[in-house]
């Protein structure tokens, strides 16, 4: 018999196409390849209208501020002639306290338009708030599904805190155990409710974050007379870095190198009820950028209008102690008191900046609100609760789960690089196991996986063949 | 003491629900969490009376109805900052130091 968990799976299709307001499967072409850019603008919003949106929403306009002081302290420990101007675009002053604002905005605002009386969203981030808030301005019910504890009860400070802001905006808050099932129960929520589904991963919200990469181009050309030499992004599930590149891109910055950054937090499982209070970042981090990025389409919509590997030029990772060391950085230098999630790119960026020319000018896209569970302080205090070693020294030793490591000195930070190549071979080798067994890709197959991948079809051919041989 | 604290009708409280049992999760999930049943809470206000883990139907803020054993009564957030961490204190100091020591050495803020 089945379960009830097999029972309402076997339904989800026809839920989820309910909920979303939107038929995926005219985009399919083939088991591997889909139409992504008809997807994308399926929804028939122009950048400009997007735009309007936001600013009708309160959303959007962000200031962009030159770290002056942290710009000279890299200079201080790189090579002559070295070290970028950084940059940083402050979304935490949207009104939910981060870039989602953007994401959630478009949306909320195809729900409103398309009658819901409510919207649903599963996440333990940012993205929840920036829902509720733009649910409460527009009138809407909001129920936000989120996992916050350990089979304990015992919940990470920072989703604890987005929990409450959440219930703060006038959100339902659906608090689960650890488990992927999480999703089962939004989707039994949306067949209950009716409600529409605000997925992080709907071409509304990501083209809803593509303002943003628009705004920057537009901000540095004002100030500098030309767009980004770099820009980078924290990589969670991929939206910020696709909405971003492909802001940029319409925005003319084709030559902006796009480089995303995660937290390093491999060996840790995402769906452990033991590992889950023993991670001091609940997004930015490898365990969701790693899989979403070699296989996006394993989120809550049929095919994910988020997909990194197609923009990104560089993925880079920095340990947890050293996002906590330029946290603490960027309050006393710059007075900017911001959340982990902005700060894991800005500490790349420290490092990247090292590396280039006085003339490269090097953006971080985002910043976000921080507070009480979300604040560094916090985060320490409870990793040693949690039994995690929190001590000073080279972030080489830093152990995910174990071994928090502060650096000494900001000489200590470096950014190291993940094998881009390694994921496209393993984003292909997913698609073919998504498709059906035995099934041969077609040139057009062989296009769409080059276009995916941000590579070309000797690329996608050569790793065919590999894959056929192991 | 929890014991002693009831739930009374309009009550903003917090109710705790199994949503699914071991052998009705997932697949694939690791052993430790395998092992445990899918725990929710739900808050809203209380439509009858209860004691700490007694059955209770709530209303919640979007309307629906939640029933579940009660688990808290007007639920609050303990979330602080904790004690200033011993191995950042100085990072301010001496980033200050030593920006000011390096823009003398080249001449000055730009």
């Amino acid at each position: 018999m089945a379960t009830r968990f097999e029972a309402l799976m076997a339904r989800r299709g026809e839920i989820m196409r309910k909920a979303l307001g939107m038929d995926y499967s005219v985009f399919e072409q083939s088991p591997v390849a889909f139409d992504y850019e008809g997807m994308m603008t399926a929804h028939g919003y122009s950048l400009e209208d997007i735009a309007g949106i936001q600013a009708r929403a309160g959303v959007g306009s962000t200031p962009l501020l030159e770290l002056r002081n942290l710009t000279d302290l890299v200079r201080s420990i790189s090579e002559p002639g070295k070290g970028a101007r950084i940059f940083v675009k402050d979304e935490a002053a949207s009104l939910a306290g981060a870039f989602k604002d953007r994401r959630a905005s478009v949306s909320i605002h195809v729900a409103k338009e398309k009658g819901y009386e409510g919207v649903i969203a599963a996440t333990s981030g940012n993205y929840g708030a920036a829902v509720a808030s733009q649910a409460a301005r527009n009138g809407l019910k909001c129920i936000i599904c989120q996992e916050t504890y350990d089979s304990r009860k015992v919940g990470q400070p920072e989703i604890v805190e987005k929990g409450r802001i959440c219930e703060s905006y006038g959100a339902e808050v659906v608090q689960m155990t650890v488990g992927p099932e999480l999703f089962f129960h939004m989707v039994e929520l949306l067949d209950e409710t009716g409600y529409f589904a605000a997925s992080l991963y709907s071409s509304f919200g990501v083209s809803g974050i593509e303002t943003l990469g628009l705004e920057l181009a537009r901000e540095m050309t004002a100030l500098t007379g030309a767009p980004p030499t770099h820009v980078v992004v924290t990589h969670a599930g991929g939206g910020n870095t696709t909405g971003t590149a492909r802001g940029l891109k319409r925005a003319g910055a084709t030559e902006t190198e796009i480089v995303s950054v995660s937290v390093d937090l491999s060996g840790l499982h995402m769906a452990s009820d033991t590992d889950f209070n023993r991670k001091s970042f609940t997004t930015g981090h490898t365990g969701f950028g790693v899989p979403f990025a070699t296989w996006p389409d394993r989120a809550d919509v049929p095919r994910n209008a988020a997909r990194p590997l197609r923009y990104l030029d560089r993925y880079l990772t920095v340990t947890q102690g050293e996002v906590f060391y330029i946290t603490e950085a960027m309050a006393k230098l710059e007075g900017l008191e911001r959340g982990p999630a902005g700060n894991t790119a800005m500490t790349a960026a420290v490092s990247l900046a090292q590396d280039l020319p006085r003339e490269a000018t090097v953006v971080v896209q985002e910043t976000e609100y921080t507070g009480a569970g979300k604040h560094h302080w916090s985060q320490l205090n409870f990793a040693r609760e949690m039994g995690v070693a929190v001590c000073a020294g080279d972030p080489k030793d830093n152990v995910p789960g174990k071994m928090i490591v502060i650096p000494e000195r900001l000489e200590q930070i470096r950014a190291r690089d993940f094998d881009v190549a390694r994921m496209r071979t393993s984003y292909v080798r997913n698609a073919l196991k998504n498709a059906p067994a035995g099934y041969a890709p077609t040139a057009d197959d062989i296009a769409f996986l080059a276009a995916d991948t941000n590579s070309d079809a000797a690329t996608i051919e050569a790793i065919l063949a590999s894959l056929e041989e192991a | 003491m929890t014991e002693d604290i009831r739930a009374r009708e309009g009550d903003w409280v917090e109710v705790e629900c199994k949503l699914l049992d071991p052998a009705d999760r997932s697949k694939n999930l690791p052993p430790e969490t395998a092992e445990k049943p899918l725990m929710m809470w739900v808050k809203g206000f209380a439509l009858g009376e209860a004691g700490m883990g007694e059955e209770l139907t709530v209303e919640t803020i979007t309307g629906r109805r939640v029933s579940g054993a009660l688990s808290a009564v007007n639920p609050g957030y303990y979330i602080t900052y904790g004690p200033p961490i011993p191995e950042l204190t100085h990072v301010g100091r001496d980033l200050r130091r030593q920006l000011a020591e390096w823009r003398e050495r080249e001449g000055g803020e730009r």
